[in-house]
């Protein structure tokens, strides 16, 4: 990653630091568990104090809670049906989880936690345990049938059961590296264009400040393009998350 | 409880200036090999997982017991005020629908009853007039028939006069033109050309 000489440091903004010097340092508490912390910040503020009135007719705060709530209910009781309830907790902390560690990581100055591979593939895995959990719970041994479809040829079933198994093994994979990926190539895409700016409007005087224009153009379409995406990338994990109950209670 | 967590949130939320000062301290290292998150053997990527999972937990523990219950509260509340009113302006068309029909009846009810009353009226005051005219009727023909009688026994006695006078003429008439008269023959011819001429 080299242009003109000078490298684009498009990576050290995923670098973790220290959280607030030496305190940090002994408890290797990082800036993006700080920006974690603030999302755990945000999100109990928003649900705890916005419907701390419950107002029957909603202020905005309350409004927004309200949605937030509804909008991942309806994704848990749409794909799970009624038993979906009892997950609905745990979705609704993933989604908010995963929401405000994207957007927050859209401010100046933050961090993105879930830039991190790290950080989504734990949070894959936890889902991953949860619903294999979930499954074994309700249907116990029956729910080695699951890789198995029912009606399906049994002369097929050599090949069927391993793929099965392996899309299986695969989804935490594929749950973390979607959010992963996403939000590595949004930021490193930022920096780079922030780069640009910096570098043709410094080179060639009045004509650079014109030419940087244009890739800063970009970078504010690029922020709007950013909080889409922050939004998609965690509807995208909620709703996954959900069909994935959705198969570990009716297996199918 | 409650309090705790309130005071939790707000200490958390009090991290964010001491971000900004964390991020310009630490302009980014610069990195020697590639992409961050993918240096497992650094001691801080760890960590972080580990940071995360407690703070994943409390959020989902404070998410699980306090926060969504409460929203889900409010919701409830806000449900069951729209059902009660929904129910509530359900009974009251009920009442008004009942009211209504309840007057449609009575309206009905009246309608009928003043149709029979006139034709009861109708029905009697023709039964009186028909009952008078035929009176009339009865009374005129009594007189239309003393009337013709009278006339008929006037007539009657014309005629006889008629006969009378005729004979008497006649008795006269054969007397001065032959000196004599039979009156009976004369009574008899008289009394022949008044039956020619359909009088007698």
């Amino acid at each position: 990653m080299a242009a003109e000489g000078k490298a684009i440091d498009a990576l050290s903004q995923f670098q973790l630091v220290p959280f607030m010097g030496a305190l940090g340092e002994s408890v290797r508490f990082s800036q993006s568990n700080a920006h974690m912390l603030l999302a755990f910040g945000l999100i109990t503020a928003l649900m705890m104090w916005g419907t701390a009135k419950r107002d029957i007719v909603p202020g905005r705060l309350q409004a927004l809670a309200e949605s937030g709530y509804e909008f991942v209910h309806g994704i848990v009781t749409g794909q799970v049906g009624d038993q979906g309830k009892r997950y609905f907790p745990f979705v609704f902390s993933i989604f908010m989880f995963v929401l405000f560690g994207n957007m927050l990581g859209l401010l100046p100055y933050a961090f993105t936690f879930t830039s991190h591979i790290a950080v989504t593939f734990a949070l894959a895995a936890l889902v991953f345990v949860v619903v294999t959990v979930v499954a074994l719970a309700i249907h116990g041994t029956h729910f080695f049938s699951y890789f198995f479809p029912e009606g399906a040829p049994k002369a097929l079933a050599p090949l069927i059961i391993p793929i099965e198994i392996i899309s299986y093994l695969s989804r935490p994979i594929s749950l973390s590296v979607r959010l992963f990926a996403n939000m590595v190539a949004g930021h490193v895409m930022l920096k780079v264009f922030a780069t640009f700016v910096v570098m043709i409007g410094s080179a060639a005087g009045v004509l650079g400040l014109v030419g940087a224009v244009l890739p800063m153009a970009m970078n504010v379409a690029l922020v709007g393009f950013e909080i889409l995406v922050a939004f998609l990338q965690a509807y995208v994990f909620a709703i996954l998350t959900s069909i994935y109950l959705h198969d570990a209670v009716h297996l199918h | 409880m409650m309090k705790t967590i309130r005071i939790a949130a707000l200490l958390s939320l009090a991290t964010l200036p001491a971000m900004a000062q964390v991020a310009s301290e630490h302009p980014g290292a610069t990195s020697s090999a590639g992409m961050p998150q993918l240096d497992f053997g650094n001691p801080w990527t760890i960590a972080q997982v580990v940071w995360m999972l407690i703070i994943f937990g409390a959020l989902y523990y404070v998410m699980a017991r306090y926060a969504l219950p409460q929203v889900e509260g409010v919701l409830e509340a806000r449900r069951a005020r729209i059902e009660g009113d929904l129910e509530s302006a359900q009974a009251a068309k009920q009442r008004a629908d009942a009211a209504m029909a309840e007057h449609q009846s009575a309206t009905a009810k009246a309608r009928a009853e003043a149709q029979a009353a006139i034709a009861a009226a109708t029905q009697k005051a023709q039964g009186e007039a028909a009952a008078r005219a035929e009176a009339l009727n009865a009374k005129l023909a009594a007189q239309i028939e003393a009337a013709e009688r009278q006339i008929a026994s006037a007539r009657d006695n014309a005629m006889g006069a008629l006969r009378q006078v005729a004979t008497d003429t006649a008795d006269a008439l054969v007397t001065r033109l032959i000196g004599r008269s039979d009156s009976a023959a004369v009574a008899k011819a008289v009394e022949r050309e008044l039956a020619a001429r359909g009088q007698a």
